[in-house]
């Protein structure tokens, strides 16, 4: 089986703070990693490969600095890297960013399954999986925890975790799936992977090296712009309302008559 | 002059990091309290490749550095200094001198397992009498046809009873003196090799410390390391080295308990502030920190020497003895740092300060440190 992962380096959320005056990320000393469900994606990938063989190329799109998170994903076990990489690419929102991997996977030729992370922890979209789908025209299927392969050829069963259970689907190949979360969560790179990982070599590829149309490429192509990011004022405060259960019912229920949360006849 | 680690070493560290705090970290404190050697984790040591990290590819091994090992000792140490030793023990004091005088047929049928981790190794030098005067052997191996009969008892060898393959010195030809000191290869379960007492210690007490008797042990002529007589410079070499290991033992449960104070430190509130406000405990962490940065630098120094092919015997000996001054200073300061509550077992501290007082004294107590670098510097 031929699997693509699409992986983002990202800014390690739980350490970053945004600044109250400018309402901007605070990058500097923030340290970057794989972000978390692409691993998970990694995760599932591996799996699959191990249990059907085949290969995994890890596809990502950003700066040079990049080429660190794909490294780590060769550690893993993956046996491709590429890295699309140019200003063009530069400023993109998800429509241009999965335009840009769409071609990315299309040079890379061949494939039965793509898999992405959920969302970056940075973003928080979770659209660019889906919105490559459309650029590929394949199907997709989102918040994928588990993958049956079939015979040669066969359809797939993915198992599909929803809040109500798990749904069963069964999709042929080529399919594109967003992952959460995925079994025991990612492995470790075992030593001997680390050394082949900084043996091999990172693709890189620019904006020549893809079929692309440059007008909606990068900050160009993107309609969605970030005018400001802020934290929302943090409003909570708690009460206790004592008393028995009916009573306390009674006082609630006049507060939130009170704040029109419910409404005066209810 | 540069500084840095590689990404790839860094990478290594992140892992081991990631490694000792899921699968080592956990269960560190019960198996402590305990006294419970874990064959479980060190597996896992060697599923995730650390075992081979100094080896040729030939041999199992990743094909790295000493450099990567020691960090490796370091992140693992953090965590728990049993699993440290352990670890470290195999690698430096059983794998390293039959990669280093071994045969190709003895690194083939030795050194191989010991790098997948799939076995586990010791050394054999201490004996009751034989402490600090290493030379004093009484254990003596008698040659017989194709084989080497041994007889003899060695005290407070550590991975004793849980490896499989031992180093042990013996004495081939008394007359001779240290130069009458041979090196062997003895495998467990061989008829005439049982094990004694199980040491009851202060601190790593998860590592096993046992008693190895030999008594009409017979071994194959190919076990010995080397050639007869050199035994004792084979012991001393493979001291010089394991004193890094130890050296990064100890730097690593000094970072531990810095780690410790400073994030107590900042918890803890006295007088209606963090206990980190009052310049009598941020003093201490200062010199605490400094002490763990000097101690790492003295050690990386000390393996780079050895990653280079240049002389590291002296430099080994000042990394051992000032990284383990410095973890019980920093582990002593640590409890101090957390008064009451750093006395009391529900907290790490402690442990690390039991953990700490062995780094002086195996691989050569500090005052034989003392003497290595005297004698080198006074040459
Ligand atoms: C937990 C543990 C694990 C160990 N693991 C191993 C192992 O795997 N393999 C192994 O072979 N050994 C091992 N040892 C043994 C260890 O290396 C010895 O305990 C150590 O070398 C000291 O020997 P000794 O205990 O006989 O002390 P002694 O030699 O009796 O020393 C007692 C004191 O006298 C001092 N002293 C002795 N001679 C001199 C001198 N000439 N000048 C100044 N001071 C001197 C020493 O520094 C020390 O302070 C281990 C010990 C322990 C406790």
């Amino acid at each position: 089986m031929k699997i693509v992962v699409c992986v983002k380096q990202v800014p390690d959320t739980t350490e970053v703070k945004i600044d109250p005056k400018t309402n901007t990320l605070m990058r500097q000393g923030v340290p970057s990693i794989v972000n978390p469900h692409d691993k998970h994606a990694l995760e599932m990938a591996l799996s699959l490969r191990d249990q059907l063989g085949g290969s995994v190329t890890v596809l990502s799109m950003g700066p040079m600095q990049s080429q660190e998170a794909l490294r780590e994903c060769l550690a893993m076990g993956a046996d491709h890297a590429v890295l699309l990489s140019d200003r063009a690419f530069g400023g993109a929102d998800t429509l241009a960013t999965s335009y840009t991997l769409a071609a990315g996977i299309r040079k890379i030729g061949e494939f039965d399954l793509i898999i992405c992370g959920k969302q970056a922890i940075d973003g928080d979209t979770a659209q660019v999986g889906p919105e490559m789908a459309e650029h590929l025209g394949i199907p997709h299927i989102t918040y994928a925890s588990q993958v049956e392969a079939g015979a040669d050829g066969a359809p797939v069963r993915v198992h599909r975790d929803g809040e109500e259970g798990t749904e069963i689907l069964e999709v042929k190949l080529p399919v594109l799936l967003t992952v959460t979360h995925y079994g025991d969560g990612p492995r470790l790179p075992v030593v001997k992977g680390i050394r082949r990982a900084f043996r091999a070599e990172v693709d890189v590829w620019s904006v020549n090296d893809v079929e692309v149309d440059r007008n909606v490429l990068g900050l160009k192509g993107s309609p969605t712009q970030v005018r400001r990011i802020f934290s929302p004022d943090k409003r909570c405060g708690c009460e206790m309302i004592p008393g028995d259960a009916c009573a306390a019912a009674s006082v609630v229920a006049t507060k939130l008559r009170e704040l029109r949360i419910i409404g005066v006849g209810s | 002059m540069d500084f840095k680690l590689t990404a790839e070493q860094e990478m290594l560290r992140k892992t081991v990091q990631e490694f000792a705090a899921k699968e080592v970290a956990p269960t560190a404190a019960q198996r402590d309290e305990d006294e419970q050697f874990s064959r479980d984790i060190y597996n896992k040591v060697g599923a995730l490749g650390l075992t081979g990290i100094p080896f040729p590819e030939e041999y199992g091994g990743a094909g790295w550095d000493n450099l990567t090992y020691i960090i490796a000792v370091e992140e693992l140490s953090r965590a728990c200094a049993s699993t440290g030793i352990t670890f470290s023990a195999s690698i430096s004091l059983a794998a390293w001198p039959i990669l280093a005088y071994g045969t190709p047929e003895q690194k083939k049928q030795f050194l191989t397992p010991l790098a997948d981790g799939s076995k586990l190794g010791a050394f054999g030098l201490t004996e009751s009498g034989a402490g600090t005067d290493a030379a004093a052997q009484q254990t003596i191996a008698t040659a017989d046809g194709d084989n080497y009969i041994l007889n003899g008892v060695k005290t407070f060898i550590t991975n004793g009873g849980e490896a499989e393959i031992y180093v042990i010195m013996a004495m081939t030809d008394r007359s001779k003196g240290t130069r009458g000191i041979s090196a062997f290869i003895v495998e467990k379960d061989t008829p005439g090799f049982t094990f004694g007492a199980v040491e009851r210690k202060m601190g790593i007490r998860a590592s096993a410390t046992q008693e190895l008797i030999f008594r009409d042990c017979r071994i194959p002529k190919t076990n010995l390391l080397g050639r007869e007589g050199d035994g004792f410079k084979i012991a001393m070499a493979t001291l010089d080295g394991g004193r890094i290991g130890v050296a990064a033992q100890a730097l690593g449960i000094a970072q531990r308990a810095l780690d410790e104070a400073v994030k107590y430190a900042k918890e803890r509130r006295q007088f209606g502030k963090p206990i980190s406000s009052f310049q009598g405990i941020s003093f201490m962490l200062a010199d605490m920190a400094t002490q763990v940065e000097a101690a790492r630098l003295l050690t990386y120094r000390a393996a780079y020497q050895k990653d280079q092919g240049q002389p590291y015997s002296k430099e080994a000996a000042m990394a051992k003895m000032f990284a383990s001054d410095a973890a019980m200073q920093v582990t002593t300061n640590a409890v101090q740092v957390f008064g009451g509550y750093g006395y009391s077992r529900e907290y790490p501290v402690e442990r690390l300060m039991r953990d700490a007082k062995i780094t002086q004294i195996y691989e050569g107590t500090n005052q034989v440190q003392q003497m290595v670098v005297s004698a080198a510097i006074l040459r």
